[in-house]
């Protein structure tokens, strides 16, 4: 059998709707932190099809969306110098100061290349010994370890012209921000699937210990989400919290721990900045000791513009849920996917261009 | 961006798997998956890395557990 059409049956996936309808009695607000659920929510139409009283809110789970402003000005600061820029297609357009981003100084001769893989642009590496290449290394706990394995091989094999940008961010000490700020109001969480499939369960039990949030973690299929949401329905209806694993044909409850080690080894976590939410502590991850060599920061000192401070963009309201994107004055007037000012419309996976896409 | 699909491994050479789905044929390394796949197994693929090797018998139960909820009959 396909297990995937299965996840999909609309048969299925409307009687859990019933069973949604019948425990929502009172108003929900849920929040989801991982892009690819954004899209699902909206691609499958869950969104329309909830009742009224339950609100969708769409968190930091887009990596592009809380990359700092400064380190986006890092790296098109790198772009302009004399070295190979690899990079994950998600960044492309992401816009830094003064109007650049990759894509632009790329059409102005610098060398930024696509990689689907941080292991293709050592490669690159290790087929051009004269060049320096620089991998943007973002994501969360999902894309960490293939960057930390990518660098292991690296420095077993003595690749001294390949390099990374440590832009990471981890999701439970982002999720301790949102649940420990009083201005933020969400009755559940769906947690991320894939980042959980590394972390395991046990970085997010604070959320109900703690803060009585109920959370599930979720997959990406329809019904999947329509379980997870009703799940989060019925133990906020019965005020009985807990973090609940819903995904466990890809989730084991203690995640996957060789990851783990492979990403502790090469990376320590840090203080970091993320746009919208602002220092997080413990939330980035920079190399250690043994593998600052490969620090793109300290190899070419890439010296980045200062933010602009007043562009009028919300993406930081935005993210933590104060509001919806067309709340935003430069919503869908100013700011498009073909013309966007801030990250959350850039990344296909952004609340905003999701809005922009499947809501007007 | 955490965007992961599951795939079916073919052969396995060294460190690295080849993995087919739909057609789509791919190349992955196994430096961090949670255990060595044989041929045959589905693993969860992210960034040229199989993140877990997937139990199929899990993802049956999952439905197993939906069509007992619901009363349907779905899963032989």
């Amino acid at each position: 059998m396909n297990l995937s059409s299965e996840f999909r049956d609309p048969d299925l996936c409307r009687r859990v709707l019933e069973q949604i309808q019948h425990l929502a009695d009172s108003p929900f607000r849920f929040m989801e932190v991982c892009g690819t659920h954004t899209v699902s929510i909206f691609q499958s139409g869950i969104k329309s099809l909830l009742p009224e009283n339950i609100s969708h809110l769409s968190g930091p789970g887009c990596p592009v969306c809380v990359t700092h402003d400064l380190e986006v000005n890092t790296f098109l600061a790198l772009a302009k110098m004399d070295l190979r820029l690899a990079t994950f297609g998600d960044l492309m357009r992401v816009p830094g100061s003064g109007g650049d981003s990759l894509k632009k100084v790329q059409a102005e001769g610098a060398r930024v290349e696509i990689f689907y893989s941080a292991f293709d642009a050592l490669q690159l590496a290790v087929d051009n010994p004269s060049e320096n290449v620089v991998f943007l290394a973002v994501g969360f706990e999902t894309t960490a370890p293939t960057v930390a394995a990518t660098v292991k091989v690296a420095l077993n094999q003595q690749v001294e012209n390949f390099f990374i940008l440590p832009m990471h961010k981890l999701v439970p000490p982002a999720l301790l921000a949102l649940a420990s700020d009083p201005d933020i109001r969400v009755d559940g969480l769906l947690l991320p699937g894939h980042v959980s499939t590394i972390t395991g369960i046990e970085p997010f039990m604070f959320l109900a210990g703690d803060y009585n949030l109920p959370a599930v973690i979720s997959g990406f299929e329809p019904l999947d989400i329509l379980q997870s949401i009703q799940i989060l329905l019925r133990m906020h209806k019965e005020k009985t919290p807990a973090v609940i694993n819903n995904y466990k044909r890809a989730v084991a409850d203690q995640g996957n721990p060789r990851a783990r080690e492979v990403m502790q080894e090469v990376f320590k976590p840090v203080d970091t900045a993320w746009r919208g939410l602002g220092d997080i502590p413990g939330s980035g991850l920079s190399l250690r000791k043994e593998y600052l060599g490969f620090d793109a920061r300290r190899k070419f000192e890439p010296a980045p513009l200062q933010p602009e401070t007043n562009t009028g963009c919300k993406c930081g309201q935005v993210l933590k849920g104060k509001i919806l994107p067309p709340q935003c004055p430069l919503f869908s007037c100013v700011c498009t996917p073909a013309a966007p000012v801030g990250p959350c419309m850039v990344s296909t996976e952004g609340s905003c261009a999701a809005f922009f896409k499947y809501s007007l | 961006m955490c965007l992961a699909v599951p795939m079916e491994v073919v052969s396995i050479e060294d460190n690295v798997a080849h993995v087919e789905v739909g057609g789509v044929k791919n190349q992955v390394r196994l430096d961090i998956v949670d255990q060595v796949p044989a041929v045959g197994d589905f693993v969860i693929v992210h960034a040229g890395f199989a993140l877990r090797c997937i139990d199929r018998q899990e993802g049956l139960e999952t439905l197993k557990l939906f069509q007992d909820s619901l009363g349907l009959e779905l899963v032989k």
